[in-house]
Protein backbone atom coordinates (compact mmCIF):
# COMPACT_ATOMS: atom_id res chain seq x y z
CA UNK A 1 0.00 0.00 0.00
CA UNK A 2 0.68 3.64 -0.77
CA UNK A 3 -0.68 6.65 0.38
CA UNK A 4 0.79 9.64 -1.81
CA UNK A 5 -0.51 13.61 -1.59
CA UNK A 6 0.66 15.33 -4.61
CA UNK A 7 0.24 18.93 -4.57
CA UNK A 8 0.81 22.65 -6.55
CA UNK A 9 -0.59 25.10 -7.99
CA UNK A 10 -3.68 24.71 -10.10
CA UNK A 11 -2.25 23.86 -13.61
CA UNK A 12 0.51 22.08 -12.97
CA UNK A 13 -0.66 19.01 -13.44
CA UNK A 14 -1.02 17.67 -10.07
CA UNK A 15 -4.75 16.04 -10.35
CA UNK A 16 -3.68 14.46 -12.90
CA UNK A 17 -0.71 12.66 -12.04
CA UNK A 18 -2.66 11.87 -9.07
CA UNK A 19 -5.14 9.56 -11.89
CA UNK A 20 -2.10 8.67 -13.59
CA UNK A 21 -1.52 6.54 -10.68
CA UNK A 22 -4.99 5.48 -9.72
CA UNK A 23 -5.57 4.46 -13.62
CA UNK A 24 -2.09 2.76 -13.66
CA UNK A 25 -3.20 1.14 -10.18
CA UNK A 26 -6.45 -0.42 -11.40
CA UNK A 27 -4.64 -2.17 -14.43
CA UNK A 28 -2.25 -3.94 -11.71
CA UNK A 29 -6.21 -5.45 -10.01
CA UNK A 30 -5.33 -3.42 -7.36
CA UNK A 31 -7.87 -1.40 -5.40
CA UNK A 32 -7.25 2.92 -5.46
CA UNK A 33 -8.74 5.90 -4.20
CA UNK A 34 -7.86 9.49 -5.94
CA UNK A 35 -9.43 12.20 -3.50
CA UNK A 36 -9.05 16.34 -5.13
CA UNK A 37 -9.32 19.42 -3.50
CA UNK A 38 -11.97 21.40 -5.05
CA UNK A 39 -13.50 24.71 -4.60
CA UNK A 40 -11.77 27.82 -2.59
CA UNK A 41 -8.47 25.77 -1.87
CA UNK A 42 -8.40 25.44 -5.30
CA UNK A 43 -8.09 29.06 -6.35
CA UNK A 44 -5.39 29.95 -3.06
CA UNK A 45 -2.21 28.42 -3.13
CA UNK A 46 -2.34 24.96 -3.61
CA UNK A 47 -4.82 22.35 -5.47
CA UNK A 48 -4.14 18.46 -3.81
CA UNK A 49 -4.67 15.20 -4.33
CA UNK A 50 -4.60 12.12 -2.13
CA UNK A 51 -3.85 9.23 -4.02
CA UNK A 52 -4.22 5.32 -2.34
CA UNK A 53 -3.37 1.92 -3.95
CA UNK A 54 -3.63 -1.38 -1.79
CA UNK A 55 -4.20 -4.66 -1.99
CA UNK A 56 -6.54 -4.83 0.48
CA UNK A 57 -9.93 -2.24 0.88
CA UNK A 58 -9.50 0.94 1.49
CA UNK A 59 -10.69 2.32 4.16
CA UNK A 60 -10.80 6.61 4.64
CA UNK A 61 -10.00 8.05 1.36
CA UNK A 62 -8.15 11.26 3.62
CA UNK A 63 -4.53 10.91 4.28
CA UNK A 64 -3.41 12.00 7.37
CA UNK A 65 0.18 10.47 6.72
CA UNK A 66 1.22 9.92 3.61
CA UNK A 67 4.31 7.63 2.79
CA UNK A 68 5.00 9.92 -0.38
CA UNK A 69 4.25 13.31 -0.57
CA UNK A 70 5.34 15.32 -3.54
CA UNK A 71 5.68 19.13 -3.96
CA UNK A 72 5.20 21.07 -6.87
CA UNK A 73 5.56 24.71 -5.11
CA UNK A 74 6.58 25.77 -2.01
CA UNK A 75 2.92 26.44 -0.42
CA UNK A 76 2.97 22.60 -0.89
CA UNK A 77 6.43 21.75 0.89
CA UNK A 78 5.39 23.92 3.46
CA UNK A 79 1.75 22.72 4.51
CA UNK A 80 2.38 18.88 3.64
CA UNK A 81 5.84 18.19 4.92
CA UNK A 82 4.99 17.99 9.05
CA UNK A 83 2.44 15.20 8.07
CA UNK A 84 4.72 12.36 6.16
CA UNK A 85 5.55 9.43 7.90
CA UNK A 86 8.59 8.53 9.52
CA UNK A 87 10.73 7.08 6.88
CA UNK A 88 8.68 8.50 4.30
CA UNK A 89 9.58 10.19 1.17
CA UNK A 90 9.03 13.92 0.01
CA UNK A 91 9.91 15.03 -3.65
CA UNK A 92 9.86 18.33 -5.06
CA UNK A 93 9.71 20.18 -8.07
CA UNK A 94 12.92 21.36 -7.51
CA UNK A 95 12.40 24.01 -10.64
CA UNK A 96 9.87 26.09 -8.51
CA UNK A 97 10.83 25.21 -4.73
CA UNK A 98 14.07 26.41 -3.61
CA UNK A 99 14.38 25.22 0.11
CA UNK A 100 15.07 21.73 1.44
CA UNK A 101 12.51 20.25 3.94
CA UNK A 102 13.46 20.43 7.71
CA UNK A 103 12.51 16.62 8.13
CA UNK A 104 15.66 14.78 9.26
CA UNK A 105 13.43 11.74 9.21
CA UNK A 106 12.41 11.26 5.63
CA UNK A 107 14.09 10.36 1.98
CA UNK A 108 14.20 13.26 -0.01
CA UNK A 109 14.87 13.87 -3.74
CA UNK A 110 14.93 17.69 -5.68
CA UNK A 111 13.66 16.71 -9.32
CA UNK A 112 14.10 19.86 -11.50
CA UNK A 113 11.12 18.10 -13.25
CA UNK A 114 10.28 21.19 -15.42
CA UNK A 115 13.60 20.95 -16.90
CA UNK A 116 14.15 17.79 -17.26
CA UNK A 117 10.40 17.19 -19.12
CA UNK A 118 11.16 20.20 -21.32
CA UNK A 119 13.75 18.62 -23.19
CA UNK A 120 11.41 16.60 -24.46
CA UNK A 121 7.30 18.03 -23.94
CA UNK A 122 7.01 21.26 -22.66
CA UNK A 123 4.01 20.23 -20.82
CA UNK A 124 4.80 17.04 -19.59
CA UNK A 125 6.50 17.46 -16.06
CA UNK A 126 3.77 15.52 -14.33
CA UNK A 127 4.48 12.68 -16.79
CA UNK A 128 7.88 12.71 -16.25
CA UNK A 129 7.25 12.50 -12.25
CA UNK A 130 5.21 9.79 -12.44
CA UNK A 131 8.20 8.19 -14.13
CA UNK A 132 10.19 9.48 -10.65
CA UNK A 133 7.47 7.57 -8.47
CA UNK A 134 7.24 4.11 -10.56
CA UNK A 135 10.74 3.16 -9.12
CA UNK A 136 10.02 4.23 -5.67
CA UNK A 137 6.83 2.01 -5.69
CA UNK A 138 8.97 -1.18 -5.94
CA UNK A 139 7.36 -2.90 -8.94
CA UNK A 140 3.44 -2.64 -7.74
CA UNK A 141 3.23 -0.27 -10.57
CA UNK A 142 4.72 -1.50 -14.23
CA UNK A 143 5.66 0.48 -16.88
CA UNK A 144 3.62 -1.14 -19.05
CA UNK A 145 0.14 -0.42 -16.76
CA UNK A 146 1.63 3.17 -16.37
CA UNK A 147 1.54 3.68 -20.64
CA UNK A 148 -1.59 2.61 -20.39
CA UNK A 149 -2.54 5.14 -18.11
CA UNK A 150 -1.42 7.89 -19.73
CA UNK A 151 -2.68 6.65 -23.44
CA UNK A 152 -6.34 6.30 -21.18
CA UNK A 153 -5.91 9.73 -20.12
CA UNK A 154 -5.08 11.56 -23.35
CA UNK A 155 -7.60 9.47 -25.48
CA UNK A 156 -8.85 12.30 -26.76
CA UNK A 157 -5.42 14.34 -27.55
CA UNK A 158 -3.57 11.49 -29.65
CA UNK A 159 -0.72 13.57 -30.87
CA UNK A 160 0.66 14.37 -27.16
CA UNK A 161 1.00 10.41 -26.31
CA UNK A 162 4.39 9.65 -27.82
CA UNK A 163 6.54 12.39 -26.10
CA UNK A 164 4.11 11.64 -22.97
CA UNK A 165 5.23 8.29 -22.72
CA UNK A 166 9.09 9.52 -23.46
CA UNK A 167 8.54 11.77 -20.38
CA UNK A 168 7.57 8.92 -18.42
CA UNK A 169 10.46 6.26 -19.42
CA UNK A 170 13.31 9.43 -19.15
CA UNK A 171 11.35 9.84 -15.73
CA UNK A 172 11.95 6.30 -14.96
CA UNK A 173 15.63 5.98 -15.99
CA UNK A 174 16.56 9.37 -14.00
CA UNK A 175 15.23 8.01 -10.59
CA UNK A 176 17.11 4.75 -11.17
CA UNK A 177 20.23 6.10 -11.54
CA UNK A 178 19.37 8.56 -8.50
CA UNK A 179 18.21 5.29 -6.76
CA UNK A 180 21.44 3.87 -7.46
CA UNK B 1 -14.95 -4.66 -15.71
CA UNK B 2 -14.29 -2.22 -13.13
CA UNK B 3 -13.35 0.73 -14.12
CA UNK B 4 -12.06 4.29 -12.68
CA UNK B 5 -15.28 6.20 -12.04
CA UNK B 6 -15.77 9.65 -10.05
CA UNK B 7 -18.50 8.91 -7.83
CA UNK B 8 -20.55 11.85 -9.36
CA UNK B 9 -20.51 10.50 -12.73
CA UNK B 10 -20.88 7.06 -11.72
CA UNK B 11 -24.18 6.98 -9.83
CA UNK B 12 -25.15 8.91 -12.95
CA UNK B 13 -24.24 6.02 -15.41
CA UNK B 14 -26.01 3.97 -12.59
CA UNK B 15 -29.52 5.67 -12.42
CA UNK B 16 -28.91 5.69 -16.72
CA UNK B 17 -28.60 1.53 -16.50
CA UNK B 18 -31.08 1.36 -13.93
CA UNK B 19 -33.72 2.74 -16.61
CA UNK B 20 -33.79 5.97 -15.46
CA UNK B 21 -34.55 8.20 -19.04
CA UNK B 22 -35.63 12.07 -17.22
CA UNK B 23 -33.35 13.86 -15.26
CA UNK B 24 -34.29 17.60 -13.89
CA UNK B 25 -32.12 19.95 -12.12
CA UNK B 26 -30.48 23.13 -11.49
CA UNK B 27 -26.24 23.06 -10.90
CA UNK B 28 -24.99 23.77 -7.26
CA UNK B 29 -21.22 22.05 -6.90
CA UNK B 30 -20.16 19.67 -5.33
CA UNK B 31 -23.01 17.45 -7.58
CA UNK B 32 -22.53 19.35 -10.79
CA UNK B 33 -20.56 16.53 -12.66
CA UNK B 34 -24.71 14.23 -12.25
CA UNK B 35 -26.30 17.02 -14.28
CA UNK B 36 -23.76 17.37 -16.86
CA UNK B 37 -23.20 13.58 -17.48
CA UNK B 38 -27.00 13.54 -17.94
CA UNK B 39 -27.09 16.08 -20.28
CA UNK B 40 -25.38 14.45 -23.05
CA UNK B 41 -25.92 10.22 -21.75
CA UNK B 42 -29.36 10.72 -21.27
CA UNK B 43 -29.95 11.33 -24.97
CA UNK B 44 -27.98 8.35 -26.07
CA UNK B 45 -30.46 6.55 -24.69
CA UNK B 46 -33.77 8.13 -25.95
CA UNK B 47 -34.00 10.17 -22.71
CA UNK B 48 -34.45 13.81 -21.79
CA UNK B 49 -32.39 16.35 -19.32
CA UNK B 50 -33.67 19.77 -18.36
CA UNK B 51 -31.56 22.23 -16.42
CA UNK B 52 -34.95 23.72 -14.71
CA UNK B 53 -34.92 27.50 -14.18
CA UNK B 54 -34.79 26.25 -10.62
CA UNK B 55 -34.73 23.70 -7.94
CA UNK B 56 -38.62 23.86 -7.39
CA UNK B 57 -39.37 23.58 -11.06
CA UNK B 58 -36.63 20.85 -11.24
CA UNK B 59 -38.60 18.46 -8.35
CA UNK B 60 -42.00 19.52 -9.94
CA UNK B 61 -40.57 18.23 -13.39
CA UNK B 62 -39.75 15.09 -11.21
CA UNK B 63 -43.51 14.70 -9.95
CA UNK B 64 -44.67 15.46 -13.42
CA UNK B 65 -42.63 12.63 -14.67
CA UNK B 66 -43.15 10.28 -12.50
CA UNK B 67 -46.56 10.92 -12.88
CA UNK B 68 -46.48 9.82 -15.87
CA UNK B 69 -44.64 6.40 -15.03
CA UNK B 70 -41.39 7.09 -15.92
CA UNK B 71 -38.57 6.36 -14.00
CA UNK B 72 -37.31 10.35 -13.30
CA UNK B 73 -34.44 11.51 -11.14
CA UNK B 74 -32.72 14.91 -9.52
CA UNK B 75 -29.74 15.73 -7.79
CA UNK B 76 -28.60 18.72 -5.70
CA UNK B 77 -26.41 19.31 -3.12
CA UNK B 78 -27.85 20.78 0.55
CA UNK B 79 -29.45 24.50 -0.22
CA UNK B 80 -30.83 23.38 -3.78
CA UNK B 81 -32.20 20.43 -1.53
CA UNK B 82 -33.82 22.83 1.01
CA UNK B 83 -35.45 24.14 -1.76
CA UNK B 84 -36.93 20.93 -3.37
CA UNK B 85 -38.71 20.26 -0.34
CA UNK B 86 -42.36 20.68 -1.01
CA UNK B 87 -42.07 18.78 -4.07
CA UNK B 88 -40.52 15.72 -2.47
CA UNK B 89 -43.54 16.14 -0.04
CA UNK B 90 -46.08 16.30 -2.45
CA UNK B 91 -44.57 13.16 -4.16
CA UNK B 92 -44.38 11.55 -1.24
CA UNK B 93 -48.18 12.24 -1.38
CA UNK B 94 -48.72 11.37 -4.14
CA UNK B 95 -47.19 8.22 -3.87
CA UNK B 96 -45.00 8.73 -6.36
CA UNK B 97 -41.54 7.22 -7.20
CA UNK B 98 -38.38 8.61 -7.88
CA UNK B 99 -34.88 8.92 -6.89
CA UNK B 100 -33.17 12.16 -5.65
CA UNK B 101 -29.73 12.41 -4.78
CA UNK B 102 -27.87 15.03 -1.94
CA UNK B 103 -24.30 15.46 -2.17
CA UNK B 104 -24.11 17.46 0.81
CA UNK B 105 -22.02 20.22 1.79
CA UNK B 106 -21.58 22.65 5.03
CA UNK B 107 -24.51 24.47 6.03
CA UNK B 108 -26.48 26.30 7.12
CA UNK B 109 -27.51 28.65 4.55
CA UNK B 110 -25.61 28.76 1.53
CA UNK B 111 -22.44 27.83 3.68
CA UNK B 112 -19.60 26.07 1.94
CA UNK B 113 -19.03 23.42 -0.52
CA UNK B 114 -16.59 21.29 0.89
CA UNK B 115 -18.10 17.96 2.19
CA UNK B 116 -20.37 17.92 5.24
CA UNK B 117 -23.21 15.86 7.17
CA UNK B 118 -25.68 18.46 8.39
CA UNK B 119 -28.83 17.51 6.11
CA UNK B 120 -29.42 13.88 8.34
CA UNK B 121 -32.14 15.51 10.01
CA UNK B 122 -33.20 17.06 6.85
CA UNK B 123 -33.39 13.71 4.90
CA UNK B 124 -34.48 11.54 7.85
CA UNK B 125 -37.05 13.39 9.50
CA UNK B 126 -39.47 14.54 6.69
CA UNK B 127 -37.72 17.64 5.22
CA UNK B 128 -40.93 18.94 3.79
CA UNK B 129 -44.04 19.54 5.95
CA UNK B 130 -46.46 16.69 6.99
CA UNK B 131 -46.03 12.81 7.67
CA UNK B 132 -44.48 11.10 5.29
CA UNK B 133 -40.90 9.80 4.91
CA UNK B 134 -37.98 9.47 2.15
CA UNK B 135 -36.47 6.19 1.91
CA UNK B 136 -32.93 7.18 2.62
CA UNK B 137 -29.43 5.50 1.56
CA UNK B 138 -26.17 6.39 2.88
CA UNK B 139 -23.54 4.85 0.36
CA UNK B 140 -20.01 5.01 1.42
CA UNK B 141 -18.04 4.05 -1.31
CA UNK B 142 -18.52 4.54 -5.30
CA UNK B 143 -19.28 0.69 -6.01
CA UNK B 144 -22.02 1.18 -3.45
CA UNK B 145 -23.51 4.05 -5.03
CA UNK B 146 -23.90 2.51 -8.14
CA UNK B 147 -25.13 -0.75 -6.46
CA UNK B 148 -27.45 1.77 -4.64
CA UNK B 149 -28.40 3.94 -7.54
CA UNK B 150 -29.07 0.65 -9.74
CA UNK B 151 -31.42 -0.67 -6.58
CA UNK B 152 -33.29 2.69 -6.05
CA UNK B 153 -35.55 2.84 -8.76
CA UNK B 154 -36.96 -0.52 -8.15
CA UNK B 155 -37.20 0.23 -4.45
CA UNK B 156 -39.37 3.54 -5.30
CA UNK B 157 -41.60 1.66 -7.67
CA UNK B 158 -42.24 -0.94 -5.54
CA UNK B 159 -42.99 1.17 -2.53
CA UNK B 160 -44.45 4.10 -4.71
CA UNK B 161 -42.05 6.62 -2.47
CA UNK B 162 -39.66 8.92 -3.13
CA UNK B 163 -35.86 7.54 -2.59
CA UNK B 164 -33.45 9.99 -1.77
CA UNK B 165 -29.75 9.03 -2.29
CA UNK B 166 -27.12 11.22 0.39
CA UNK B 167 -23.41 11.42 -0.35
CA UNK B 168 -21.20 14.22 0.83
CA UNK B 169 -18.38 16.48 -1.38
CA UNK B 170 -15.85 13.76 -0.82
CA UNK B 171 -18.24 10.82 -2.03
CA UNK B 172 -18.87 13.13 -5.46
CA UNK B 173 -15.63 14.10 -6.40
CA UNK B 174 -13.36 11.26 -5.90
CA UNK B 175 -12.32 8.51 -8.08
CA UNK B 176 -12.41 4.95 -6.90
CA UNK B 177 -12.70 1.66 -9.32
CA UNK B 178 -16.51 0.33 -9.63
CA UNK B 179 -18.70 -1.65 -11.98
CA UNK B 180 -22.03 -0.11 -14.10
CA UNK B 181 -23.76 -3.33 -13.62
CA UNK B 182 -25.93 -3.96 -17.20
CA UNK B 183 -28.59 -1.84 -18.20
CA UNK B 184 -32.46 -2.44 -17.19
CA UNK B 185 -35.11 -1.78 -20.02
CA UNK B 186 -37.31 0.87 -19.18
CA UNK B 187 -40.10 -0.83 -20.69
CA UNK B 188 -40.07 -3.70 -19.17
CA UNK B 189 -39.71 -1.87 -15.74
CA UNK B 190 -42.50 -0.13 -16.39
CA UNK B 191 -44.44 -3.48 -17.09
CA UNK B 192 -43.13 -5.15 -13.81
CA UNK B 193 -44.05 -2.29 -11.40
CA UNK B 194 -47.72 -2.28 -13.05
CA UNK B 195 -47.40 1.16 -13.59
CA UNK B 196 -50.09 0.81 -16.36
CA UNK B 197 -52.40 0.35 -13.63
CA UNK B 198 -52.25 4.11 -12.46
CA UNK B 199 -49.25 6.26 -14.33
CA UNK B 200 -51.43 9.68 -16.62
CA UNK B 201 -49.58 7.99 -19.65
CA UNK B 202 -52.36 8.20 -22.03
CA UNK B 203 -52.72 4.86 -22.24
CA UNK B 204 -55.68 4.03 -19.15
CA UNK B 205 -58.87 2.49 -20.27
CA UNK B 206 -60.93 5.77 -20.92
CA UNK B 207 -61.48 6.12 -17.23
CA UNK B 208 -60.39 9.67 -15.85
CA UNK B 209 -56.65 9.05 -13.47
CA UNK B 210 -55.73 11.28 -11.07
CA UNK B 211 -52.75 12.07 -9.12
CA UNK B 212 -53.19 14.15 -6.56
CA UNK B 213 -51.99 15.27 -3.07
CA UNK B 214 -54.53 16.92 -1.76
CA UNK B 215 -57.01 14.99 0.77
CA UNK B 216 -59.36 17.72 2.29
CA UNK B 217 -61.35 15.75 4.25
CA UNK B 218 -59.86 15.06 7.93
CA UNK B 219 -60.72 11.40 8.00
CA UNK B 220 -60.06 10.68 4.39
CA UNK B 221 -56.41 12.46 5.52
CA UNK B 222 -56.43 10.16 8.18
CA UNK B 223 -56.93 7.05 6.42
CA UNK B 224 -54.12 8.02 4.03
CA UNK B 225 -50.87 8.84 6.17
CA UNK B 226 -51.92 5.73 7.99
CA UNK B 227 -51.45 3.37 5.38
CA UNK B 228 -48.74 5.38 4.22
CA UNK B 229 -47.36 4.96 7.69
CA UNK B 230 -48.13 0.85 7.42
CA UNK B 231 -46.13 1.26 4.35
CA UNK B 232 -42.94 2.56 5.98
CA UNK B 233 -43.65 -0.30 8.56
CA UNK B 234 -42.75 -2.57 5.56
CA UNK B 235 -40.43 -0.74 4.64
CA UNK B 236 -38.66 -1.10 7.59
CA UNK B 237 -39.12 -4.92 7.70
CA UNK B 238 -37.77 -5.17 3.85
CA UNK B 239 -35.44 -2.58 3.35
CA UNK B 240 -33.27 -1.86 6.50
CA UNK B 241 -29.42 -2.48 5.45
CA UNK B 242 -26.49 -2.10 7.80
CA UNK B 243 -23.01 -3.03 7.78
CA UNK B 244 -21.37 -4.10 10.95
CA UNK B 245 -17.26 -3.72 11.02
CA UNK B 246 -15.35 -6.22 13.81
CA UNK B 247 -18.40 -6.03 16.04
CA UNK B 248 -17.67 -10.09 16.98
CA UNK B 249 -15.52 -8.48 19.92
CA UNK B 250 -15.61 -4.63 20.04
CA UNK B 251 -15.54 -3.14 23.41
CA UNK B 252 -15.60 0.59 21.69
CA UNK B 253 -18.28 1.03 18.68
CA UNK B 254 -18.12 3.86 16.65
CA UNK B 255 -21.52 4.77 14.76
CA UNK B 256 -21.42 6.57 11.42
CA UNK B 257 -22.41 6.71 7.76
CA UNK B 258 -21.22 7.63 4.26
CA UNK B 259 -17.94 8.90 3.96
CA UNK B 260 -17.14 9.36 8.02
CA UNK B 261 -17.78 5.35 8.54
CA UNK B 262 -14.56 4.89 6.24
CA UNK B 263 -12.76 7.26 8.36
CA UNK B 264 -13.78 4.70 11.08
CA UNK B 265 -12.26 1.94 9.67
CA UNK B 266 -9.32 3.57 9.60
CA UNK B 267 -9.06 4.48 13.24
CA UNK B 268 -10.54 1.00 13.75
CA UNK B 269 -7.46 -0.82 11.84
CA UNK B 270 -5.23 0.97 13.85
CA UNK B 271 -7.08 1.00 17.47
CA UNK B 272 -6.57 -2.70 17.14
CA UNK B 273 -2.97 -2.24 16.18
CA UNK B 274 -2.54 -1.12 19.55
CA UNK B 275 -4.33 -4.11 21.19
CA UNK B 276 -8.09 -2.07 21.62
CA UNK B 277 -10.80 -3.46 20.24
CA UNK B 278 -13.05 -0.83 18.32
CA UNK B 279 -15.63 -1.74 15.74
CA UNK B 280 -18.36 0.30 13.64
CA UNK B 281 -21.82 -0.31 12.90
CA UNK B 282 -22.52 1.96 9.87
CA UNK B 283 -26.12 2.14 8.14
CA UNK B 284 -26.57 1.96 4.66
CA UNK B 285 -30.20 2.94 5.31
CA UNK B 286 -30.49 5.91 7.40
CA UNK B 287 -34.35 5.76 7.15
CA UNK B 288 -35.39 3.16 7.91
CA UNK B 289 -33.05 3.32 10.30
CA UNK B 290 -30.72 -0.14 11.90
CA UNK B 291 -32.55 0.24 15.69
CA UNK B 292 -32.34 -3.18 16.21
CA UNK B 293 -28.89 -3.90 15.73
CA UNK B 294 -27.88 -0.86 17.63
CA UNK B 295 -30.19 -2.68 20.33
CA UNK B 296 -28.79 -5.47 20.47
CA UNK B 297 -25.26 -4.25 20.59
CA UNK B 298 -26.29 -1.91 23.10
CA UNK B 299 -27.00 -5.19 25.38
CA UNK B 300 -23.73 -7.05 24.79
CA UNK B 301 -21.80 -7.12 27.65
CA UNK B 302 -18.69 -6.80 25.78
CA UNK B 303 -19.59 -3.44 24.43
CA UNK B 304 -18.21 -0.71 26.67
CA UNK B 305 -19.64 3.10 24.75
CA UNK B 306 -20.90 3.76 21.82
CA UNK B 307 -19.05 7.27 19.95
CA UNK B 308 -21.11 8.25 17.06
CA UNK B 309 -19.10 10.12 14.24
CA UNK B 310 -20.66 12.36 11.98
CA UNK B 311 -19.46 15.81 9.73
CA UNK B 312 -22.16 17.68 11.67
CA UNK B 313 -22.82 18.97 15.42
CA UNK B 314 -24.88 15.90 15.67
CA UNK B 315 -27.76 14.54 14.34
CA UNK B 316 -27.51 10.94 13.59
CA UNK B 317 -26.53 10.47 17.31
CA UNK B 318 -30.22 11.26 18.67
CA UNK B 319 -31.45 7.69 16.78
CA UNK B 320 -28.56 6.07 18.15
CA UNK B 321 -29.41 7.29 22.00
CA UNK B 322 -33.03 6.26 20.89
CA UNK B 323 -31.79 2.89 20.03
CA UNK B 324 -29.42 2.62 22.85
CA UNK B 325 -31.75 4.31 24.84
CA UNK B 326 -29.96 4.51 28.10
CA UNK B 327 -28.03 1.42 28.39
CA UNK B 328 -24.35 2.19 27.57
CA UNK B 329 -22.89 5.85 27.41
CA UNK B 330 -23.23 7.09 23.67
CA UNK B 331 -20.59 10.01 23.01
CA UNK B 332 -20.50 12.07 20.27
CA UNK B 333 -17.40 13.67 17.92
CA UNK B 334 -18.18 15.75 14.84
CA UNK B 335 -16.54 18.35 12.98
CA UNK B 336 -18.68 20.64 10.78
CA UNK B 337 -18.52 23.73 8.43
CA UNK B 338 -16.74 21.64 5.54
CA UNK B 339 -13.98 20.17 7.66
CA UNK B 340 -12.90 16.48 7.63
CA UNK B 341 -11.67 14.07 11.00
CA UNK B 342 -8.57 12.07 10.28
CA UNK B 343 -8.32 8.49 11.64
CA UNK B 344 -5.76 9.79 14.00
CA UNK B 345 -8.42 12.09 15.67
CA UNK B 346 -10.16 9.05 16.14
CA UNK B 347 -7.72 7.18 18.10
CA UNK B 348 -7.16 10.02 20.17
CA UNK B 349 -10.26 10.37 21.13
CA UNK B 350 -10.65 6.50 22.38
CA UNK B 351 -7.33 6.87 24.03
CA UNK B 352 -7.54 9.98 25.63
CA UNK B 353 -11.64 10.68 25.61
CA UNK B 354 -11.21 13.52 23.70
Amino acid sequence: MNKIIISGFGGQGVLSLGKFISYSAIEQNLNTSWLPSYGPEMRGGTANCSVIYSHEEIAAPVIDRPDIMIAFNEPSLDKFEGSVKEGGTIIINSDIVHKKTTRKDVKFYEIPVDTLAAAINKRGANVYMLGILLPLFGGDISEESAIHAVEHVFESKPKVIPSNIECLKAGIEYMKNLMK
Amino acid sequence: MKKLWKGNEAIAEAAVAAGCRYFFGYPITPQNEIPEYMSWRLYEVGGAFIQAESEVSAINMVYGAASAGARAMTSSSSPGISLKQEGISYIAAAELPCVIVNMMRSGPGLGGIQASQGDYFQATKGGGHGDYHCIVYAPSTVQEFVDIMYNAFDVADEYRNPVMIIGDGMLGQMMEPAEIPPMKDAAEMFEKYHKNEWATCGHSDGKPRIINSLRIEPDENEEFTIRLYKKYEEIAKKETKVEEYRMDDAEYVFVAYGSVARICKAAIVELREQGIKAGLIRPITLYPYPTATIEKAAKNPNVKKFVTVEMSMGQMVEDVRLAVNGQKPVEFYGRSGGNVMMPADLVKYIKEGK
